[in-house]
């Protein structure tokens, strides 16, 4: 091995590892700012996607299983996401959310629209009084979702719940920690308008309302 | 104008899809008959498109050379449309090797682009489909939705 040239080690370091485009310039080179021209095709996510939920599925014992996994692979992006889009705030409003109200719009307004190009249909709160951690982001047809079809005997699966995991890793980024998953709720009765809405349900851990009364009183 | 019934044929000739979406145009076949009928029209397909005088490898050298680019000559297509007195049947084959075949009313116009759609939403919802298995039977609710909702929508037209 030691006689190979150098040249030769390289090529096979860059055949192991990531490949770069021939002019040098990685997604690190373009500016942070610019969101104009940042639309990518559909198909091509579509497929990547549906790659995604193939891979998680190797080796799951159940759906609960499979979701998790979904979850984790998004909880990365929500994290470096917070960062981004707090980055691409206007100078006065670039703090990070302090309150619920305020993390719950930025990811319904900011977070959706830069990922789905469009805002989350609705945000609620939990209205029964034994669960204030809860709240809900409704999405009537989740673009993850656009070309997957459930096989009935996994009905419970939502493959969203890779959507769940970035706003999950979000709401941890932004320090309030909290469990998200996605349900089903459409779909129950033939030809409902939105038989895809996908509610993401977020409770936040104690620690976060007992500060949030705490921040409220003062 | 009315599209009766839709099959799709694997690229090993067994039968992955099979809707009826208009009762009255044709007699209904039982499961077997339509898995020998998908079996017999991948054997005769293979067969014409065996005859397809341009196929041979001359005539393939020549339309390269004339052409001068690098183009692949089209694929022989085989058997494309059967008519009978009461339907017509479409075939549609994909690059993979999957058949399409409509059946409709001697009069519909515009098969192709029925056709075309078809194939469309068979690459959206089923082969984006995370949970279906390639060569296996179609068995995916979206496309059974979008379809339906389609097909509906020209036999009222």
């Amino acid at each position: 091995m030691a006689n190979l040239g150098p040249g030769k080690a390289a090529i096979s370091k860059e055949q192991a590892g990531l490949r770069y485009p021939s002019n040098g310039k990685t997604i690190y080179h373009r500016p942070l700012h610019r969101s104009k021209t940042a639309e990518l095709s559909q198909s091509s996510f579509a497929y990547l996607f549906s790659e995604m939920v193939s891979y998680a599925q190797r080796r799951v014992t159940g759906i609960q299983d499979l979701e998790k996994r979904l979850n984790l692979q998004g909880h990365p992006v929500g994290l470096k996401l917070l960062d981004l889009l707090l980055t691409r705030e206007p100078a006065r409003t670039q703090t990070r959310p302090l309150t619920i109200i305020a993390l719950l719009h930025l990811i319904k307004i900011n977070l959706w629209t830069h990922l789905f190009g469009r805002q989350a249909d609705r945000l609620e709160k939990s209205s029964n009084p034994d669960t204030p951690d809860e709240y809900m982001i409704v999405d009537n047809e989740p673009l993850v979702n656009a070309y997957i079809s459930v096989p009935r005997e996994m009905s419970q699966l939502n493959c969203a719940a890779f959507v769940a995991g970035i706003v999950e890793g979000m709401c941890d980024g932004a320090m309030f920690p909290a469990r998200v998953t996605a349900h089903t709720v459409g779909g129950k009765e033939e030809g409902e308008m939105w038989p895809g809405k996908t509610v993401f349900l977020v409770k936040f851990q104690p620690e976060v309302l007992e500060r949030e009364a705490l921040i409220g009183k003062g | 104008m009315t599209v009766f019934a839709l099959i799709i044929i694997n690229k090993a000739g067994g039968l992955i899809y099979n809707r009826t979406f208009h009762e009255a145009g044709l007699n209904k076949l039982s499961t077997n008959d339509y898995l020998v009928l998908a079996g017999t029209f991948h054997g005769v397909h293979a067969i014409t498109a065996r005859l397809n005088p341009l196929s041979n490898p001359a005539a393939r050298r020549i339309s390269t050379a004339s052409s001068g680019a690098q183009t692949r000559p089209e694929p022989p297509s085989g058997l494309e449309v059967l008519e009978s007195e009461n339907f017509r049947m479409q075939c549609f084959t994909t690059l993979t090797g999957i058949k399409f075949l409509l059946f409709t009313d001697t009069t519909q116009a515009n098969v192709d682009l029925t056709m075309r759609r078809v194939y469309d939403m068979y690459t959206d919802y089923v082969m984006k489909n995370p949970f279906y298995q390639l060569e296996m039977p179609v068995r995916c609710d979206m496309f059974e939705r979008k379809l339906a909702s389609y097909i509906r929508e020209i036999n009222n037209r």
